[in-house]
């Protein structure tokens, strides 16, 4: 389409075809309102766990690991999930994920050369 | 533009919506933005001179409740979004609105735990945790707070009509911004709160 046919149409292009069976098949891969919910539960779960925990008296060392390990978990499920980096094109996780060890590294030298400490 | 185009979006280089692309790029970069003052506030939490210390102020069951209603919010989201791509708008409109006021819940939460902290004597200005723990939890609750607007012009655009199951992206990047807000908060309920010196 030439942009003065692009410009008379009031700037929107013709929907394709292909491209309303593409986004089709990317919606109908989302998971459903019910596995959302379970999704929503098991998270919730979670939460009361790391509370539980933190009550429990466990060994610093310990609770340090099983929290981090929880916590972990819950980041996981809601960026693969809810977010729908599970389900959609490799650069949408490429793009966070290059974010997210930048600062994770970021994070490790700082802590590691000025001395602070998680533990 | 956008409104119009919906999913059928204009052709990019990539084959992916721009704006999805984009959306990401900067939640790539936020990550960065928090992971520095999640890492400034465990430096100097522990390296103040005068109390108050965290121990002294955290209530741990209140936060949960906090955490817990921030977690929720996420699953209302993303059942607005998975109306909306079905075509269910009244479904997206109420779970647009039920994302909104539990992010005021949680705005509120953290609007009495501000205050109670300053009632007990920390301020931005007292000590290091102060200054590192008002500016992290601050910021937060400031992306909350743009999140809630968001949601709420969402929800008042809906109302006029101008959100179909064609133009879902527009709910889906608010979406994406809400569940980073709340991945963030997962994180510091557990580094700030519940791991302590």
């Amino acid at each position: 389409m030439t942009l003065a046919e692009y410009r008379r149409r009031g700037g929107v292009e013709p929907a394709r075809e292909e491209e309303n069976v593409a986004d089709a098949d990317h919606v109908e891969k989302h998971p459903g309102p019910l596995e959302y919910a379970q999704i929503g539960s098991i998270l919730a779960i979670i939460t009361g766990v790391e509370v539980a925990i933190y009550y429990l008296g466990l060994a610093h060392a310990l609770l340090v690991v099983g929290l981090l390990v929880l916590s972990a978990t819950k980041f996981s499920m809601v960026v693969l999930w809810f977010m729908h980096l599970k389900f959609d094109h490799r650069l949408f996780s490429t793009m966070f994920i290059l974010g997210f060890i930048l600062a994770l590294s970021i994070f490790t030298v700082v802590l590691a050369t000025v001395g602070g400490k998680l533990v | 533009m956008a409104q119009a185009v919906g999913t059928a979006h204009l052709e990019t280089s990539t084959g992916l919506d721009n704006r999805k692309l984009l959306m990401w790029l900067f939640l790539g970069s936020e990550c960065l933005f928090f992971g520095s003052l999640i890492a400034a506030y465990l430096l100097y939490r522990d390296r103040s001179v005068s109390g108050p210390h965290p121990g002294d102020l955290f209530d741990i069951p209140f936060t949960s409740v906090s955490a817990f209603v921030l977690l929720m919010s996420s699953v209302s989201m993303v059942l607005a979004l998975a109306a909306i791509q079905r075509g269910n708008v009244r479904g997206m409109q109420i779970w647009l609105f039920t994302t909104a006021v539990l992010g005021l819940l949680f705005l509120s939460g953290q609007a009495f735990e501000f205050t109670e902290f300053n009632h007990e004597g920390l301020s931005l200005s007292t000590n290091l945790f102060g200054t590192t723990f008002f500016v992290l939890t601050g910021f937060h609750g400031a992306h909350v707070t743009i999140g809630v607007l968001i949601l709420l012009s969402l929800f008042t655009v809906s109302l006029q009509g101008r959100i179909q199951q064609k133009n879902s992206l527009n709910v889906e990047l608010a979406g994406l911004y809400w569940h980073f807000v709340d991945i963030v908060w997962i994180v510091i309920f557990t580094l700030v709160y519940l791991i302590q010196p």
